[in-house]
């Protein structure tokens, strides 16, 4: 095979990577590059430079170090029995490539993960190589996120975490009959540990910080993957799994990626579009969990007979209108976990809210100049001018008006 | 009515400096006009100057003076006379901005919002272009901001590229990094920004690679990457064709998966390297002890790891299964592991874990040369908010368990299977016991395999004693069964 230059490997090698929801750049410690010899800031949020045409942000340079792997997992497109092109990276072309990407203002950093070729360690020292390369030889302030191998020796994980922003383990997904079928060389099991190993770094290298300022700066947060709708985990086992994964890894987000349909796919996957509402509801069943204060069991008592949360409403306010007897809330008196649990109000609004009625009684339009949609959040509230009779009649309050979302078959036969 | 002549658009110390004595006179805020720039001659020239009268001097709360500060980048020719009447109002109430639902409030938050996304906006789709010159490389970029925010929204470009040399140019305004002072010039025009740069080639593959045809949502670019900064992104130019393609590469990308991937042979190997591997592994299991008991008991294992005997699979982190050599003299058998086990994987890590270290080490007995496992392999709780508290196994899931410490005795046949408290007492003996019944001697196990029976206590028992004296007692007895026990295993060598 000749040789491919960059931008061939490029395209082989980000296109490998797309799979991968997570492009986030946040949480990172904030630093900048005044006074060093290079280049890179942090600053807390992250940026998203541009979007792709699936309406993702495009934030950090996602490729593969390679797309050659040892393992044979049905949902992945590099999976060694599939016929892809494969391409390989060396370090020099990945520090370059993330530098002149990042002097033109194109990214906030590199998001860095591989196949795994001939062992988990090897691979692993490779990835913790292009950082430590950045780091330290370029003195580069940006962002890094490195895809962590759950077989790979805790010490490169350690290693690794020295140098990134960001570590992650995928638990690629929701139930272990499925990792088992379609991943058959993980073990859900050793991904577990390796999260609850990174767990413990992350908290002694908080608590090294804490007492010794001169201790190295280690990682700040991991994040997870899990692919909705390859295998037949419903929606309540997958908020159950999320649920208990943040509860026991303290996770900065888990990421839910609806299958879509790869090149040379295994036969034994659904060959269908990606379950993009799914996808969505299940963010929002996340937030609830993260943000509003809900419980998986209440978030999941709004699955259907299927054991799904309903496609054509957010799972908040399927959850509000099932406690019809908590509503009008008073929102001049209500507590603040209560409002929380508003459909449609978010936690930015609920806390102006709060702040505002410490002035004055707040009424119907002072509500309305803080929420997006008054139309939406009127049922389920009291003001001092305003009070509902929509939802104690037993009417669905937007019932009416949002006809039913339907996936439809775009390529039938 | 007053006139007052600011220096430049965004001029919030000038705004500061004119509001101050303005304020404290409580000027109202028709009677103010407000202009930016050189005096040119108006409508208002014949304004009046009165000297003020003297007021009070004030001081307002620093939220104010930071929405101000970003107010007055915003290109609505209002700004400064909100901001004057937000300020009177604050001096009224210094609270005043609490109050979000009040629609001044509402307003400046608003316009705020506003300046800060489209500071967000610049940081986010300015494209630097390089530039060859005698002192080395320069990037160049051209920028349209919609509001005065070229200096609000350098400072973090010279944090991020402050060991780059750079220009940003603007149609109002320029700025020039040199890697130390950051310089200020007039506004340019598009054509003084370099043209192109052979990177965006690059660029311009990886955002089509990215890109998943089977998912587009042209909306969601839309509505995060507006038309009106196209113009100055390089990779925007791929947008049309991308979407026009996406629907043919998603058929394309189903009709190239009918092929079946589980055709193909599942390894790389050959079948010489095969074998070579399987005879490699033969070779290193010849050297262990006991013959072929290593290749059981890690088929065993692999089995245990995807046991769904009983339903504590569902929540549990892993199978936590026996560990110690398979030719250990001692065999102990615990409950069930605790959280700390059921992240580790390992059996007795956690407080009870350690005390039973201890108590061996004054037993005199070596840990590393026991076997040690549970009664039931999987962590059984109940979520208590953030926490999992242990939970007692109940018969339905010993029984489950039973036939994986079964299979671990037959491998390992000790002289001594130990059961630490009730719940391995029920699970050995197949029914439920007394332990103070039982401690203390040797008992015969029901199906013969895994020598004599020993009963003792649970160290988790120990921990949860809670008188220090009796503590003390019961640990000792604890050491004591350990020692007798060791005794018992070396006299039936």
């Amino acid at each position: 095979m000749p040789a491919l230059d960059t931008r061939e490997k490029l395209a082989i090698l980000a296109d490998a990577a797309k799979y991968d929801a997570s492009c986030a750049s946040s949480g990172a410690k904030r630093r900048d590059s005044v006074g060093g010899k290079g280049i890179g800031s942090t600053e807390g949020m992250g940026i998203c430079h541009a979007y792709a045409p699936d309406g993702r942000c495009i934030s950090l340079l996602k490729i593969l170090l390679t797309n050659s792997c040892i393992f044979d997992c049905h949902y992945c497109i590099n999976r060694r029995s599939s016929n892809v092109r494969r391409a390989r990276f060396t370090t020099d072309e990945v520090v370059d490539l993330t530098l002149a990407f990042y002097r033109r203002n194109y990214i906030e950093g590199l998001f860095l993960s591989s196949g795994i070729i001939r062992s988990p360690d090897y691979t692993m020292e490779r990835i913790v190589e292009v950082a430590r390369a950045l780091r330290e030889d370029h003195d580069f302030r940006g962002y890094i996120h490195l895809k962590t191998i759950p077989d790979a020796d805790p010490e490169l994980v350690r290693r690794a975490g020295l140098h990134a922003d960001r570590l992650s383990i995928n638990v690629e997904l929701p139930s272990r009959q499925g990792l088992e079928r379609l991943a058959p060389e993980k073990d859900s099991a050793r991904i577990e540990t390796a999260m609850g190993e990174l767990k413990g770094a992350i908290e002694e290298g908080r608590d090294a910080r804490r007492h010794f300022p001169s201790a190295p700066a280690f990682v700040t947060g991991q994040s997870t993957q899990m692919i909705v709708g390859a295998d037949g985990a419903d929606d309540r086992a997958i908020i159950a799994r999320a649920s208990g994964l943040y509860d026991r890894f303290a996770l900065r987000r888990v990421y839910y990626s609806a299958f879509s349909p790869i090149p040379e796919a295994s036969a034994v996957l659904p060959l269908v579009r990606p379950p993009l509402m799914r996808e969505h509801r299940l963010y929002q069943a996340d937030w609830m969990l993260r943000h509003y204060g809900f419980s998986a069991e209440e978030v999941a008592a709004s699955v259907d007979a299927s054991g799904n949360l309903p496609l054509d409403k957010d799972p908040k306010l399927a959850w509000a209108l099932s406690n019809r007897d908590l509503f009008p809330l008073d929102v001049n008196r209500a507590d603040r976990s209560l409002l929380l649990r508003v459909p449609g109000l978010g936690v930015r609004a609920v806390d102006r809210l709060v702040a505002a009625r410490r002035l004055r009684r707040l009424r119907l339009e002072d509500v309305a100049r803080l929420t997006r949609s008054i139309a939406n959040v009127r049922p389920f509230l009291v003001a001092a001018d305003w009070r509902p009779v929509a939802l104690a009649d037993g009417i669905d309050p937007l019932g009416g008006r949002a006809p039913p979302r339907e996936q439809l078959e775009l390529f039938p036969g | 009515m007053r006139v007052v002549t600011l220096a430049a658009e965004d001029d919030f110390e000038g705004w500061r400096d004119a509001v101050r004595p303005l304020a404290a006179a409580r000027v109202p805020p028709q009677d103010i006009f407000w202009r930016v720039g050189e005096a040119t001659s108006g409508l208002f020239d014949a304004a009046v100057s009165d000297p003020l009268p003297p007021g009070e001097p004030f001081s307002v709360p620093r939220a104010f003076l930071t929405l101000a500060e970003t107010v007055v980048c915003h290109s609505d020719p209002e700004r400064f006379a909100l901001l004057y009447a937000a300020l009177l109002r604050v001096l009224d109430r210094p609270d005043f901005l609490a109050d979000a639902a009040d629609s001044l409030v509402q307003r400046l938050e608003r316009m705020a919002r506003t300046v800060r996304r489209d500071i967000h906006k610049m940081h986010a789709f300015l494209r630097f272009r390089e530039v060859a010159t005698p002192e080395g490389p320069r990037y160049v970029a051209w920028f349209e901001p919609d509001h005065h925010v070229v200096r609000a929204a350098a400072g973090f470009f010279v944090r991020r590229f402050a060991g780059m040399r750079w220009s940003i140019l603007t149609p109002a305004l320029s700025v020039h990094w040199d890697g130390e002072v950051l310089a200020e010039g007039p506004g340019a025009a598009r054509g003084d920004a370099p043209a192109d740069d052979p990177l965006e080639q690059v660029w311009k593959t990886y955002y089509a690679s990215i890109f998943n045809p089977a998912r587009l949502n042209v909306d969601a670019m839309l509505k995060e990457m507006p038309r009106r900064y196209w113009k100055n992104m390089p990779e925007t130019a791929l947008v049309g064709e991308l979407i026009k393609a996406a629907p043919a590469r998603e058929a394309a990308m189903i009709a190239a998966s009918t092929g079946d991937g589980m055709s193909r042979p599942k390894s790389d190997l050959t079948a010489a390297e095969r074998q070579g591997l399987a005879e490699a592994d033969e070779a290193e299991r010849r050297i262990q002890p006991g013959g072929n008991a290593l290749a059981a008991w890690e088929s065993l294992l692999a089995d245990a790891k995807r046991c769904t005997r009983c339903h504590l699979y569902k929540h549990a982190t892993q199978t936590v299964f026996g560990e110690g050599p398979l030719d250990a003299r001692i065999l102990f058998v615990g409950e069930q592991p605790g959280d700390q086990e059921d992240l580790a994987g390992r059996p007795f890590v956690g407080p009870a874990g350690q005390l039973f270290d201890r108590a061996l080490g004054d037993a005199g007995v070596d840990r590393e040369k026991t076997y040690v496992t549970n009664a039931v392999k999987h962590f059984k709780f109940e979520p208590r908010g953030k926490r999992r508290i242990h939970s007692k196994p109940q018969a339905p899931e010993i029984e489950a368990c039973r036939w994986w410490i079964e299979q671990e005795r037959i491998l390992i046949r000790p002289a001594v299977t130990v059961a630490l408290g009730a719940t391995a007492a029920r699970s050995i003996f197949g029914k439920v016991v007394t332990i103070t019944a039982m401690r203390g001697r040797a008992h015969k196990l029901p199906d013969e395999e895994g020598g004599e029976a020993w009963v003792t206590v649970h160290p988790s028992f120990l921990l949860r004693v809670p008188d220090a004296d009796r503590k003390r007692e019961e640990y000792a007895r604890f050491v004591d069964d350990l020692a007798r026990i060791a005794r018992r295993a070396d006299a039936l060598r």
